[in-house]
């Protein structure tokens, strides 16, 4: 039983991931109508946010310290974060330690601003070109952006750690009258969890009771219609593409503790987070949100030391195998609507 | 008087035999200017280094290619020498190999055996690189090793720690200097059984590939037979990065121990979600939870960060090994000294293998008088060196692997900066980490000299 809780857990974690990012491709896709397969570079570049912020708060000047050796025997150069000499070291290094959460409010304006120069500069162009084109260019434009990350930032991981007060995981187990230490989970699992049910909350709100989102919502039902009434529907859509490249940026920057970024983090995602938008059902946002979490629950328990015993591999093709067959169910996926990409 | 008619049969015959003779001096010449593949003629030699340049090892590349870069200006006459001052072989004077110059080409092997192996063999045809050097990964190294051996080449195996290497897939134009994972078990079972005791139960998270599988095997091996119990030994994708589904079920599954036998951002990830799940600070069987890494790399030790403290593992060399451990590593402090100096960092436990490496191959040549491999392996095999920083070093015939002392590490609670992550625990001599060359099976089979 605990296990079972446990794996759950693991995969409502896991599937909170899936679910940011498929919720970002499936918005281009539901607007744009275009298949964009830079959307797992966008994440990549939200976690290169936190990294580069971490620069930018650590940037030092040296102090030589001739009690210490350097490797080469000659007195220890130690850095000293500018930070320190403003704020006093206590509170510079609470600043430093905040990093990972301060790099939301970094990251928005810039994730938001690289999906609207992406969408104007590039994607645009591509709108009445056949969905092979788009994926081509998309897929190429992720490599240029994640070539550039290895350039600048190396190709080894780079530690983001989370604050010191969500080190440590809660015991779960002890708070349900279990025995102590039979589920734990780390506390920093559970903010990125109760993040992405805050954001995809904020995404479906915005799209449900804005003025904007009514338009939006309208504008992917109908396009032509929309901009007939006299309303510029692809400046709007533009808004969407730089808010769709925010949440995947959002997402990156929440995961950067978890696993340590590097360049290639997007295109893992990638892959799965297109399986997720499918089985979801193309242009479905609650089909990708319910997508994702299923996909990651069901490849939690797929993890299970006793389900491998049994059958061997499958935890490498779950994902895959529950796709197949839920496409062949329903063939346009969980919350797929009639009529999207099947012309 | 008698007149001998002259016949046209005669004549051809004649011909024939005067031809042949004349062509026998002109056919030696030709073999020996052709004696084995890519035999240097002008005044420089060329040797081909094929390492990561793109690809998720391509830092450890980078360093591998800095490392080679500082051996061939050492070669060169160049800068101060760095080892060549401390190597035992006092063969190699500065003046490149048997006098011609060193030169070299690189290739990206991006990690991955198919564009490794057709890197080497553009260097090996295009660019008649004598030796293929280089590498981060097993699987790159047993797929160009193979491809070395049908060429005619030498090949100086960079990282690579899987058994098979100079085990089941060990060719004769083969030779590798880097420990592999038997070393590693065997080395780190008696630091194991003396910081956390014989009765433990071990749980192995495995990284689906054939360096996983032998690793695995290693430290079961040797851990089990001094006492440990194997609770369980789960294969992990080699795609994976969140390791959280694999992670969770431990502290719970009764073992007392995490053995990681993951590399790169397998290891990074793993450890992460390890510590992030609490295993450092959990207790299990009355007694503290640890966790075992049992190849450690410095440079992918960083993305880790704070995750490492106090976690053991093993490694080829380390920058501090001697000033930690002592003059018997000479030639360590050489070699820190020249590459801090030119790059501003200490190099990694690869750059350091592979600049081994280069004068090991480079000694060899000039030992044999030549660049024929049949020549340069017989003078590598069963040669015993000193001074390369690792102490007393053999570099055994039977399957080109070289014997010698092994670090056991610990990540520092307190490092002072990117560089000095691990703390050196242990050194296990080479004796305990000799095994006997037939038990990974395989066969060296004969030396090729190519052409």
């Amino acid at each position: 039983m605990d296990a079972i809780i446990l794996q759950i857990l693991n995969g409502l974690d896991k599937g909170s991931a899936y679910a940011l990012i498929a919720l970002g491709l499936t918005l281009i896709f539901g607007t744009l109508g275009v298949v964009n397969f830079a959307h797992g570079a966008l994440f990549m570049l939200g976690a290169f946010c936190t990294v580069t912020l971490s620069r930018i708060l650590t940037l030092s000047h040296e102090v030589v310290d001739p009690t210490r050796k350097d490797f080469l025997g000659n007195p220890l150069k130690v850095d000293v974060p500018y930070i320190y000499d403003i704020f006093g070291e206590t509170t510079g290094a609470a600043i430093i330690d905040w990093a990972v959460p301060l790099s939301i409010l970094f990251a928005i304006p810039v994730m938001i601003g690289i999906g609207v120069l992406m969408e104007r500069g590039l994607i645009k162009h591509f709108y009445k070109r056949p969905h092979a084109d788009q994926i081509l260019v998309t897929f190429g434009l992720a490599i240029v952006l994640q070539e550039i990350i290895k350039y600048y930032f190396g190709a080894n991981q780079i530690p983001a750690p989370a604050p010191q007060a969500f080190v440590g995981s809660l015991d779960f187990g002890a708070i349900f009258g279990m025995e102590p230490g039979a589920i734990i989970y780390p506390y920093w699992r559970i903010v990125y969890f109760c993040f992405a049910m805050v954001l995809i909350g904020a995404v479906f709100a915005f799209l449900q009771f804005t003025t904007f989102g009514m338009v939006v919502r309208a504008g992917m039902a109908d396009r032509e219609t929309v901009g007939l009434l006299g309303i510029n529907i692809d400046r709007r859509f533009t808004i969407m593409f730089g808010i769709a490249a925010a949440v995947a940026g959002l997402a990156g920057v929440m995961y950067t503790p978890i696993n340590s970024p590097n360049y290639h983090m997007g295109m893992d995602f990638l892959v799965i987070s297109f399986v997720v938008v499918v089985v979801g059902g193309m242009g479905s946002l609650p089909g990708a949100v319910l997508a994702g979490f299923v996909l990651g629950v069901l490849e939690s328990f797929a993890s299970m030391r006793q389900v491998i015993e049994l059958l061997p591999g499958v935890n490498q093709v779950v994902i895959y195998l529950a796709a197949i067959v839920i496409l062949l169910t329903r063939p346009r996926g969980l919350l797929g609507r009639r009529g999207v990409m099947e012309d | 008087m008698s007149i001998k008619t002259v016949s046209r049969r005669g004549v051809l015959k004649s011909g024939a035999v005067a031809g042949a003779g004349l062509a026998v001096p002109t056919i030696f010449t030709a073999s020996s200017a052709a004696a084995f593949t890519n035999e240097p003629t002008g005044s420089s030699v060329t040797l081909g280094f094929n390492v990561p340049q793109t690809g998720a090892y391509a830092d450890e590349g980078a360093d591998e290619l800095r490392a080679y870069e500082l051996a061939v200006e050492h070669l060169n006459g160049g800068g101060d020498g760095g080892m060549l001052n401390t190597f035992s072989s006092k063969v190699l004077n500065g003046s490149g190999i048997l006098g011609k110059k060193v030169e070299y080409v690189t290739g990206d092997t991006q990690t991955k055996p198919d564009a490794a192996r057709a890197a080497a063999r553009s260097m090996i045809e295009k660019d008649g690189a004598v030796m293929i050097t280089g590498g981060s990964s097993s699987g790159v190294a047993v797929a160009v090793q193979a491809l070395c051996q049908e060429a005619g080449i030498i090949f100086m195996a960079g990282l690579t720690h899987s058994n098979d290497t100079t085990g089941k897939d060990k060719k004769a134009n083969g030779f590798r200097h880097f420990f592999n994972s038997y070393m590693s078990g065997a080395a780190l079972a008696p630091i194991l059984a003396k910081n956390y005791g014989n009765d433990r139960k071990a749980y192995h998270l495995t990284a689906d590939y054939n360096w996983g599988y032998t690793t695995e095997e290693a430290v079961r091996t040797s851990t089990e037979a001094m006492g440990w119990e194997t609770v369980a030994a789960v294969k992990t994708p080699l795609a994976q990065t969140d390791f959280s589904s694999y992670v969770a079920p431990v502290l719970n599954s009764g073992a007392d121990v995490l053995v990681l036998n993951h590399y790169g951002a397998n290891m990074v990830n793993s450890l992460t979600s390890a510590v992030q799940f609490g295993l450092r600070a959990a207790e299990a069987n009355g007694k503290n939870f640890e966790i075992v890494v049992p190849l450690y790399s410095r440079l992918m030790a960083r993305g880790a960060g704070k995750n490492v403290a106090g976690i053991f593992g093993s490694t080829n060399w380390h920058w501090s090994l001697e000033n930690v451990a002592g003059a018997k590593y000479a030639g360590t402090n050489a070699f820190v000294q020249s590459f801090g100096q030119k790059y501003g960092f200490p190099p990694s436990q690869a750059a350091h293998t592979v600049y081994c490496q280069t004068l090991l191959y480079a000694d060899a040549v000039q030992r044999a008088g030549s660049f024929n491999p049949c020549a340069v392996a017989e003078a590598l095999e069963g040669f015993e060196f000193d001074g390369l920083g690792n102490g007393p070093t053999l570099y055994r015939a039977e399957d080109h692997q070289c014997f010698k002392d092994v670090l056991v590490v610990r990540g520092k609670e307190n490092p002072d900066n990117d560089f000095d992550l691990l703390e050196i625990v242990d050194v296990t001599p080479a004796a305990q980490v000799t095994y006997d060359a037939s038990i990974f099976g395989g066969e060296l089979g004969s030396c090729n000299p190519g052409a």
